[in-house]
């Protein structure tokens, strides 16, 4: 049984226009032709060297890319086309970011407030201290500024201000580098909970070893599109791969280093 | 909050040191004006008309043939002593004409400081929001105009065309002519301050403008500014919770450190508008060689300059959790 389809990406194209001598501009495409669908109740992990675009993406399903950016091809969400419109009123309630560091916190505002978006519901205030429990966070963390904060609380920060809504689908952007591997756990294990109550998580990482271990689906990202789509099973053996960049991927895992020895250069492009 | 003491202390003593430096180079610079005190006070005619032992008396009792060094000690005990000597110009105590002319100008100072530290950052703030938007352009463009605009040549502006075309307002004064000072009413001495304050206002602005503009901008792209509107803030609100309070810290420095630029459009503005204020004093104790009175304005200028920058000093760290906290954890 499939369940239920919460975002698909169709022929996503993202580029940026740059000037570069004087007038002369240049234009830089970093995702070219991606396509790939989550699914209600799954955790998706899209795996991708660093600089290959996929924070780009996270920030284009949430209608947000910078101002010099373009993008081409179609999203939809729960089988809608996701017009700037809808985005605009889905943000922050069914669709929620996890940003991937200390600098998406207001410096000037303390954390608390920040992950209440300034609601004064009680109900809202009851859940951020519920939360709080959830996430080994202080209850005093709530009046700090995020300067005050350490790394890893301040990551934690960001995953509570998403989890206080009930979101559908949830897209975390790098939410485990820095933190130790039982924390990176941990918060994959939040995302598992998130999942199992019905919604869908895109979880982008470079972390392949922590996406098979924790993800339901890895969408393995190259050259700006999706090399590969596997299940963890499919990472058991190599000849279960399909794609030699995702081989090379899986050589590259320190749970393989012994079988990788040879032939990783030749075979990765 | 020791350690605040000790940092608002030591801002003091730079505050003195800076106005005492003040004294000395502006005392120097007038001791460098070819402008004779003797010719200019007391009229080339007559002048020419004494004898040298009348011009000798004179000088000595001006103490104008004096050594700079031995006149600049005098002058500097007499006003630590809070004696600020006699206008040469007025025939009259320094305290007493710089407390009129203070009068004047305070409050066209202050207008003009509140109405374009206002004006600016929400026109910066609104351009900044709405970058490459057609309200975004006619800001910016009107800033620029206005910022390489002198403050004079507004101040003209304004004059001929309120003053003089459509006479909503007097062309120049702080108060009607022929009318004695008791008789003076509120509306009479506003209708006068009206075009003097404005000029200052709109020179002022543009500024501030373009900087919160720049300021907003950066703030727009940072990334706490992306999560907010991904956690689906926008609008006013976006600005009212993570704009502002992130766009008011310089906003608060440069406005503050206008004050010097303030006072020296102000100096522009009161001669076009034969305002008597303390900038229009300036000029007269300048061209008049008026040692007491040109060094008193001068002091008083940068005493206010300075209590500027002061205050934003403290400023900032009422508005920055970073400064205020950081500074009492060490």
């Amino acid at each position: 049984m499939q369940s239920e389809k919460i975002l698909e990406l169709k022929e996503l194209h993202i580029s940026f226009t740059q000037y570069t001598r004087g007038l002369q501009r240049r234009t830089i495409e970093n995702v070219c032709g991606l396509s790939f669908s989550t699914y209600a109740g799954e955790v998706t992990a899209l795996v991708g060297a660093s600089g290959s675009g996929k924070s780009l993406l996270a920030h284009a399903v949430m209608g947000l890319l910078p101002y010099n950016a373009s993008m081409d091809g179609e999203i939809f969400y729960r089988g809608r086309l996701l017009e700037k419109e809808q985005i605009e009123q889905l943000r922050g309630s069914e669709i929620l970011l996890v940003p991937q560091g200390a600098s998406y916190l207001d410096p000037l505002m303390k954390s608390g407030a920040q992950i209440l978006k300034g609601s004064r519901d009680p109900q809202k205030k009851a859940k951020l201290k519920e939360i709080f429990q959830r996430y080994h966070l202080k209850e005093d963390a709530a009046a700090l500024y995020p300067f005050e904060l350490s790394g890893g609380m301040s990551r934690r920060v960001l995953i509570a201000a998403a989890t206080i809504e009930e979101p559908k689908l949830m897209i975390a952007d790098e939410p485990t580098p820095g933190l130790e591997k039982k924390t990176a756990k941990m918060v994959m294990g939040h995302f598992r909970e998130l999942a199992e109550m019905g919604s869908s998580v895109l979880v982008i990482t470079h972390d392949l070893e922590l996406a098979v271990e924790t993800a339901d689906r890895i969408l393995v990202m190259h050259e700006g599109r999706v090399a590969e789509e596997a299940f963890p099973a499919d990472f058991q053996a190599e000849e279960t791969l399909r794609h030699p960049y995702t081989k090379a991927l899986w050589r590259a895992m320190p749970s393989h280093w012994s079988v990788s020895a040879r032939g990783a250069n030749d075979e990765e492009r | 909050m020791r350690d605040t003491w000790i940092r608002i202390g030591k801002k003091c003593i730079r505050f003195l040191l800076l106005l005492f430096c003040t004294s000395i180079a502006a005392f120097a610079l007038m001791k460098c004006s070819p402008v004779d005190p003797l010719q200019a006070n007391v009229g080339q005619t007559a002048l020419g008309s004494m004898s040298a032992e009348q011009i000798e008396k004179l000088e000595t009792y001006w103490g104008t043939n004096a050594s700079p060094v031995q006149q600049y000690l005098a002058w500097i005990t007499d006003f630590l002593k809070g004696d600020m000597g006699t206008s040469l110009l007025y025939r009259q105590p320094v305290s007493q004409v710089i407390a009129v002319r203070l009068a004047n100008s305070l409050p066209l100072l202050l207008f003009a400081w509140a109405l374009s530290g206002l004006l600016g950052v929400m026109l910066g703030a609104v351009a900044g929001m709405r970058r490459g938007k057609w309200c975004d352009r006619l800001i910016r463009g009107y800033s620029l105009l206005i910022s390489d605009t002198p403050a004079f040549w507004v101040a003209m502006l304004l004059l001929i065309v309120f003053g003089v075309w459509l006479g909503w307002f007097p062309i120049g004064m702080s108060v009607p002519i022929g009318v004695a000072a008791s008789e003076v009413s509120l509306a009479e001495r506003i209708s006068h301050f009206v075009l003097p304050a404005l000029t200052l206002s709109l020179t002022g602005t543009a500024n501030i403008t373009l900087h919160t503009r720049e300021k907003m901008i950066e703030v727009m792209d940072s990334d706490y500014m992306l999560f907010a509107r991904a956690g689906g803030e926008r609008g006013f609100r976006l600005f009212w919770r993570h704009g502002l309070r992130n766009i008011l810290l310089p906003a608060i420095t440069l406005q503050a450190a206008s004050i010097g630029e303030l006072i020296g459009g102000s100096v522009l503005v009161e001669q076009v508008f034969s305002y008597p204020g303390l900038g229009q004093a300036a000029v007269q104790a300048g061209l008049g060689s008026d040692m007491p009175l040109l060094m008193a304005v001068t002091l008083i200028c940068a005493a206010l300059a300075a209590a500027g920058n002061l205050t934003a000093d403290i400023l900032y760290g009422l508005v920055d959790p970073r400064i205020r906290k950081g500074g009492a954890q060490r």
